[in-house]
């Protein structure tokens, strides 16, 4: 299922392993996500998505295996390291600051790429350095009017737009999606297929998504996910065309789908 | 959150608080002349410098999240920064070479240095961990300083050093006028709290308070979240040792006991008494467990003799409800809730 790259890869993995006890979570896996691209990963449940997410975001080390991102190799860099290189991330579980408004949250993701911040003196709530870039994203993913809510007054679709803005905040190259629609009724996950939609193109995407009609509808390309290994990488009609993906794993959704 | 009080009303509650709480500190000295007890101000004196070690405490506890049980030592490490220059002083010896001091410009500078520096090799080794094990590991770098004090006997060791000066201020600040202390130190407590302030509202406060609410989502947004929390636990730990050099100068004494655990837990008392996360709560908490401790036993020693050494069987319950139904406690009460 190899096929020449559009552009150079701006995320790749080489022989990726990750064994847990005897199980191998991620079983020697080689992965590339071109620049520019909506790249989607499905698989079913235990494939082991999530353990790769974790070595791409570096909070789980691989066994071995290498994982480059930029051309660089970043296997053993930590998390706000690769973060600060362009890596976002944003969780499956949402991951807020409960305690600060939703404008906070995302100016919060400002300041972590607006140089450091041993700055104790100004006043942070006033700079509007951090408020106007934060408030735009605010607006771009349709919250702008719950900007001086607290996080954890928010309702659950909120929360998972605001997940995506503080990723988003951070100008990222790479943005690492974990199940952005988790929990979500149908209205929500609509809107932020649409929201991906306009994403798409300005920022790669790595996808991880259990919704197959968002994921057949958004992706360049998908790679199959099973035991740790890459079943098959294609387009999205390679991928629904394919008879190993049909038996292993799409049967039952290629209907729907 | 810190407390942002609104911007459109001049007088909040909040505000008009302060301003009754500075008035009756600045007040405090003549009213107790006026009343004939001038023990009060040497009384209020100790208050403030408690304080001042418990808004050091709230600025890691309640704002980061760190719950530091060996912040004590920090204090104490400024007492006897104090109490050791002040030994070789008065014996005319020398201290690696150089004379003991004891000008207040020099000593009390050098006491939140060693706060610092007493901070940062503790705070690096126990911010590995969080939770229960960071609990547990400032404890123990706190009880091994105090048995290393208690052991020290160049320096008192159990009996520790007994002060018959204050330190010298330049003219015309005299602090061996009781008055002109507590000035002093109400001084540097406000000059504390205003930076506190300004720390918990800055770029590098937000990182912390980032950080105590979700620390996994900070690294990913690309903060090397241990630097900062480091950081502050140093900053603390100087605003500490200056605690204990005023502590020093309040009570004429330095002993292994300002290091004990039971100290670093009276602080952590006076935080969450007071209102922990709120900066100016701590200097009420650390006002009523003082008060308490002052007239409680001698209160319960009129209805029975012998029975004050218990007083703590009501400090247990004050606290006990303060939690229960004041989650900002004293300041809470008295600033209402927030909007």
């Amino acid at each position: 299922m190899s096929r020449p790259l559009l552009s150079r890869p701006l995320l790749s993995t080489d022989s990726l392993v990750k064994r847990f006890g005897g199980l191998a979570a991620t079983d020697g896996l080689s992965l590339s996500v071109a620049e520019g691209e909506l790249h989607a990963l499905i698989g079913p449940n235990g494939a082991g998505k999530t353990t790769l997410i974790g070595q791409l975001s570096g909070e789980l080390t691989p066994d071995s295996g290498t994982i480059l991102f930029d051309g660089r190799d970043v296997t053993r860099l930590p998390v706000h390291k690769r973060a600060r290189r362009g890596l976002a991330r944003s969780f499956q579980i949402t991951s807020i600051f409960p305690s600060f408004t939703a404008l906070d949250n995302v100016a919060l993701a400002v300041q972590a790429h607006a140089g450091h911040s041993f700055r104790f003196w100004r006043d942070a709530g006033r700079d509007r350095r951090l408020a106007d870039p934060a408030r735009a994203v605010l607006e771009r993913v349709g919250l702008g009017a719950r900007a001086d809510t607290r996080a954890d007054a928010l309702a659950h679709g909120e929360k998972r737009q605001l997940e995506l803005a503080m990723a988003l905040a951070t100008g990222p190259r790479l943005l690492l999606l974990d199940e952005p629609m988790a929990g979500m009724g149908p209205e929500d996950s609509a809107r932020m297929v649409e929201l991906l939609q306009e994403l798409k193109g300005g920022v790669t995407i790595l996808l991880v998504e259990h919704d197959m009609d968002a994921v057949f509808a958004l992706a360049d390309r998908i790679t199959v996910l099973v035991r740790g290994k890459d079943l098959a990488s294609g387009t999205p009609a390679q991928i629904r065309n394919d008879p190993a993906v049909r038996e292993a794993y799409l049967g039952d959704e290629m209907e729907v789908a | 959150m810190p407390p942002t009080a609104p911007r459109t009303a001049l007088l909040t509650r909040p505000r008009i608080a302060l301003l009754i709480l500075l008035a009756v500190a600045l007040a405090l000295p003549t009213v107790a002349a006026w009343m004939g007890e001038p023990f009060y101000v040497r009384l209020a004196t100790r208050i403030l410098v408690f304080a001042l070690a418990a808004v050091s405490l709230d600025l890691i506890l309640g704002f980061g999240g760190m719950v530091s049980f060996g912040h004590a030592a920090f204090v104490g490490i400024g007492g006897y920064v104090v109490g050791i220059l002040f030994a070789h002083q008065s014996d005319g010896s020398t201290l690696f070479g150089l004379p003991g001091t004891v000008n207040g410009l020099v000593v009390w500078p050098l006491a939140m240095l060693a706060g610092a520096l007493a901070a940062l090799p503790v705070g690096a080794i126990s911010l590995r961990t969080s939770g229960v094990p960071f609990i547990m590991i400032t404890l123990a770098f706190a009880q091994m300083l105090f048995y290393l004090m208690t052991g020290l006997k160049a320096y008192g060791g159990d009996d520790g050093i007994a002060l018959w000066s204050r330190s010298t201020l330049p003219a015309p600040l005299n602090i061996a006028d009781h008055t002109t202390f507590y000035y002093v130190v109400l001084g540097l407590l406000v000059a504390a709290l205003v930076l506190g302030w300004r720390l918990v509202n800055s770029r590098f406060g937000r990182v912390i308070r980032g950080a105590k609410d979700n620390e996994r989502r900070m690294a990913a947004l690309g903060y090397p979240v241990t630097r900062y929390k480091l950081a502050a636990f140093v900053i603390a730990g100087a605003l500490a040792g200056l605690a204990g050099a005023l502590l020093a100068n309040a009570t004429m004494f330095v002993g292994p006991q300002y290091l004990h655990w039971s100290r670093s837990g009276d602080l952590i008392v006076m935080v969450v008494l007071g209102g922990i996360g709120t900066l100016i709560g701590p200097v009420l908490g650390a006002a009523a467990l003082l008060l308490l401790e002052e007239f409680v036993p001698e209160l319960m020693d009129l209805a029975h003799a012998g029975l004050g050494e218990h007083w703590k069987i009501v400090l247990g319950p004050v606290l006990i409800l303060l939690v229960l139904y004041a989650r900002k406690g004293l300041w809470g009460v008295v600033a209402g809730r927030r909007p």
